[in-house]
């Protein structure tokens, strides 16, 4: 990318809260249900139906922007936003306007190169979702499940503080950290518990008016999201380069051509029409309880990286992957607290751990190792049981099969060799068998050793223990 | 034999207790009654052949056995309810009204569904699909509305008791016209839910009887807070047959001045001026008092309530329930046809309006505006009731006019609300009982307006009045 052009990218991201009842009714809001068994009048829009506001759904929201540094507004206070679409039941969505629940907060994002920046909140309200629509393949139909429509969605708006696709991907993995650290939401895109939605606009460098934005949407991963702002940098550069308009407009993200594509156009943006909401009385929020939530908010990210680097004495990088998921940081102080070599423990869980995940693409949890099932293994490692490459082996075996390292290294015979007399036993007949390496040795040229070595490992199957076979054979030659 | 459907609710419940008569006799009366005189009147949407079934387990009922129509815009689980518009053509709610379930709890037998104007959009009942409800006093006069079938039932001894809604006069303007009671509690006094709303921030359920006794008694049963409607208070619910005392000495009924204002029928103002003298001589002390922002209260209103209708009216649209076009060709079209159809023409009018007005940039000169001027008319009503303890105020400026008369004129339609509307606007109870008849027998009413949540002074002051005079005791001949 040039450098002529600086990027500016302000996110919204809508977060589906995980309470047990919609926001404004007590249907539930458990996910993958038969289509519309979780519904009432209210979340319905029937007729003489009324909201009630579900006092969770208002707390987890409050705790959400303490936890982004928002402040709180005095007053509760919502209002209608009115569109006309068949997935949103009463033609109106009850949302926040000029009130939003909070304001003014901030998120500090850690980039893999270890650079941190600020990205400021604008907002965060809390409104209703909708219905989803089912377009039945090959049929003049649509189809509505409603089991969606009216479960409690936070809106959380980035100031256009995001300079590059990079910073959004690692603003997006911090908001979702964060989030899970309070347990609010299960942030899985996929299921679509969060969605995000971008703006972006370029200008030259070092100019202060922002340029003309684009909104784009239906990005599904954060790689998506990072993917679609780098082709609409591109594309709007491009078009600056030939002195071409940039025009506001919506643009669709197209995850098989790796385009976007133009949705509508400014002219025919929606009037919203947004009024209080007269069935929902706005109240005062109390700053008691707003403070009794901040008091019991957990430990952040950033906070218990920090801690990491003190207390296990980690490298920064290692705490940031570590505290990056909350389960996968819970993972590692459980195994610390019966494991006493930190940086051992950590090169096990981000490395071949985290490769393991991957590659199965599971979280820690999914995983199945038990935290003490790690220690047992590289207790074994430790206490010279096993070798640190069959450890590896083993630790396969134990995701494919659930059984305990000890159970898997017993029952495959994978025990190291760590008997003297064993060792003596078979190196005295390597030896035997290979006079002309021991003369070449015994004649300087030491790297012969390395064969033998190998040759004893190969009659033990690997098992014997690297260390005393080296010590062994030396004083056989005569060492 | 004495005729029971021309008795009121107190009088049934005592023969009930006392005599041990059967719900099912009274039924039986109404609907002969009802079979001879609806033809004329047509205030029935619906009616309920088998309203008695079930009520037995509630024998300890408050309203056990007593006859109640509803007005079409509250919901009765399974029973059609369509706000007298096409739009909603055989919706059948799948939820009792909080209303409604407190009635059934109490035994009272649900008899039908009252026409109404569409959508409670209207003061003559003529916007009505099913076509206007009549007069009982003038078969060739409205019957007031929007809950015009309610109060001409009422009127007609169709049915004992019925149930209306008030968004800015609603319930008021058609009692006073069919010279029946009709109260508007306080907003928030009783739950709103199931029922489909016109103006949410106006919206509330009241009685209208055939005297102010049977009006307590039905508030007794519908009042009080409900957690399905967050604008429903939560405060005690007095006994309001308590209330139900002869006395008014010392009460201060404030007269405002910009209520007798040109163009007020000179029968209607005679009326209420005697009417005023009455109390007086009871012992009331009359205050003069002003309202100073009366003469904003009508286009206050229409911006404030056609702005939320617009908006909740919005989910009619052929998508879940109710009417739909079979011929559209794609969403919008279907949208389109479906509404256009639909609605009817003040329906539509309605509609236009608040959509106008909430849209971006007329949403400060208009919506905002309106609230700000809303909170003046509130303010009017606390200064006022820091000189009296009732406001008192003619209903309607004139009598029931003909039906016709008014349909190609929605503005001086518009006005015949204008006395009713500032109690909605800010949040007042209020009550119209009959006062006084015309020289063509039309019926003129009262208008008495109290502090929010004050029921009580209201009962007392409208109980006071009706004992001491006869009005509410003539009946039409039909």
């Amino acid at each position: 990318m040039t450098s002529k052009y600086e990027t500016v990218i302000g996110l919204e991201v809508h977060l589906q809260l995980e309470t047990e009842t919609k926001a404004f009714c007590g249907c539930s809001t458990e996910f993958g249900k038969r289509p519309n068994s979780h519904t009432c009048p209210v979340c319905l829009g029937f007729p003489g139906a009324l909201p009630v506001l579900n006092e969770k759904a208002f707390l987890y929201s409050i705790k959400v922007a303490l936890a982004l540094n928002c402040k709180i507004q005095d007053i509760i206070k919502f209002d209608r936003k009115n569109y006309y679409y068949p997935d949103l039941p009463k033609n109106f969505q009850i949302s926040q306007f000029d009130m939003p629940l909070s304001y003014d907060g901030f998120v500090d994002v850690i980039s893999a190169g270890g650079t941190s920046k600020r990205v400021h909140i604008k907002r965060v309200h809390l409104e209703e979702d909708a219905g989803k629509l089912m377009h039945p393949a090959k049929s003049s139909f649509s189809l509505v499940d409603f089991n969606r429509a009216g479960m409690p969605l936070l809106e959380v708006v980035t100031e256009p503080d995001i300079n590059s696709p990079e910073e959004a991907y690692d603003y997006l993995t911090a908001l979702k950290a964060i989030l899970q650290y309070l347990r609010v939401s299960d942030c899985d895109m996929e299921k679509g518990s969060l969605r995000c939605d971008a703006n972006i606009s370029i200008r030259k460098a070092g100019e202060k008016e922002l340029g003309v934005k684009v909104e784009v949407k239906n990005m599904n991963s954060f790689r998506w999201v990072r993917e679609a702002l780098h082709y609409e940098t591109g594309r709007q550069i491009a078009l600056a380069e030939a002195s071409e308009r940039i025009v506001q407009e919506t643009r669709l993200w197209d995850a098989e051509k790796l385009v976007t594509i133009s949705m509508r156009s400014k002219e025919e943006a929606h009037d919203y029409r947004y009024f209080p909401e007269p069935d929902l009385v706005p109240f005062i929020i109390d700053r008691k309880i707003v403070e009794d939530i901040r008091k019991a908010l957990p430990e952040l990210p950033e906070a218990r990286a920090n801690r990491f680097i003190k207390e296990h004495g980690l490298s920064e990088y290692d705490a940031r992957v570590l505290t990056g998921q909350i389960d996968l940081a819970d993972y590692f102080e459980e195994c610390a607290g019966e494991y006493a070599n930190k940086k051992t423990l950590t090169n096990w869980i981000n490395g071949d751990i985290a490769a393991e995940m991957n590659a199965r693409s599971v979280n820690i949890l999914e995983l199945g190792i038990k935290p003490k099932d790690l220690v047992g293994l590289l207790k074994m490692i430790d206490g010279q049981s096993i070798s640190g490459k069959t450890a590896k082996d083993v630790l396969v075996e134990m995701i494919d099969t659930k059984k305990r390292a000890d159970e898997i290294v017993s029952s495959k015979g994978l025990s190291q060799i760590s008997d003297k007399d064993k060792i003596e036993e078979v190196v005295r007949e390597v030896l035997a068998k290979n006079e002309r390496s021991v003369n070449d040795y015994k004649g300087g040229k030491k790297t012969a050793i390395t064969f033998l070595v190998g040759q004893v490992m190969k009659q033990t199957q690997g098992k014997a223990n690297p260390a005393m076979v080296n010590e062994i054979l030396k004083k056989h030659l005569g060492e | 034999m004495e005729k029971l459907y021309s008795l009121t609710a107190h009088e049934l419940k005592e023969k009930i207790d006392k005599s041990s008569l059967s719900p099912s006799g009274i039924l039986d009366s109404l609907f002969e009654r009802i079979a001879s005189v609806d033809k004329k009147i047509k205030a029935f949407v619906y009616l309920n052949k088998n309203a008695s079934s079930g009520i037995e387990k509630n024998r300890s009922g408050k309203l056990y056995g007593i006859p109640i129509l509803i007005k079409d815009n509250i919901c009765v689980k399974g029973e059609e309810t369509t706000c007298a518009s096409r739009i909603l053509a055989g919706f059948k709610p799948p939820y009792d009204a909080t209303v409604i379930k407190r009635l059934k709890a109490e035994g009272a037998v649900l008899i039908g569904k009252a026409n109404m104007d569409e959508f409670a959009f209207g003061s003559s009942c003529e916007t009505s699909c099913y076509g206007p409800t009549r007069n009982p006093w003038d078969a060739e006069r409205i019957p007031g509305g929007s809950s015009g079938g309610s109060a001409a039932a009422v009127a007609s001894d169709q049915t004992i008791l019925a149930l209306g809604s008030d968004t800015g006069g609603s319930i008021r303007q058609p009692a006073s016209l069919c010279g029946v009671v009709g109260l508007k509690p306080t907003y928030g006094r009783v739950s709103r839910y199931g029922l489909i709303a016109f103006a949410s921030s106006l919206d509330q359920i009241g009685p209208i009887t055939k005297d102010v006794t049977d009006a307590a008694l039905v508030m007794n049963v519908i009042s009080g807070y409900d957690e399905m409607d967050s604008t429903c208070v939560d405060m005690p619910v007095p006994d309001y047959t308590k209330s139900l005392v002869k006395d008014v000495k010392g009460l201060r009924v404030g007269v405002p001045k910009e209520y007798f204002i040109e163009g007020i029928d000179s029968e209607v103002e005679a009326s209420i001026r005697r009417s005023i003298d009455v109390l007086r001589d009871l012992g009331a002390k009359i205050v003069d008092i002003t309202l100073p922002h009366t003469q904003y209260a009508v286009s206050t209103y229409y911006i404030v309530a056609p702005a939320e209708a617009s908006s909740n009216l919005a989910r009619f649209d052929g998508v879940q329930y109710g009417f739909r076009v079979q011929d559209a060709k794609d969403l919008i079209d279907m949208y389109i046809k479906t509404r256009s159809k639909g609605f009817g023409n003040e329906a539509k009018r309605r509609i236009l309006l608040g959509t106008y007005s909430l849209s971006t940039g007329y949403y400060d000169a208009y919506y905002l505006k309106a609230q700000k001027v809303r909170t003046k008319i509130k303010e009017d009503f606390d200064n006022a009731f820091k000189l009296c303890d009732i406001i008192v105020t003619p209903t309607t400026p004139t009598p029931a006019f003909r039906i016709g008369e008014k349909t190609k004129d929605p503005l001086s339609m518009y006005l015949s609300d204008i006395f009713t509307i500032s109690a909605n606007l800010a949040g007042l109870p209020a009550i119209s009982i009959p006062c006084g008849f015309s020289k063509d027998s039309l019926p003129i009413g009262l208008h008495i307006l109290a502090r929010p949540f004050d029921e009580e002074t209201l009962f007392r002051a409208a109980y006071t009045f009706e004992q001491n005079t006869d009005h509410h005791k003539r009946k039409p001949a039909l």
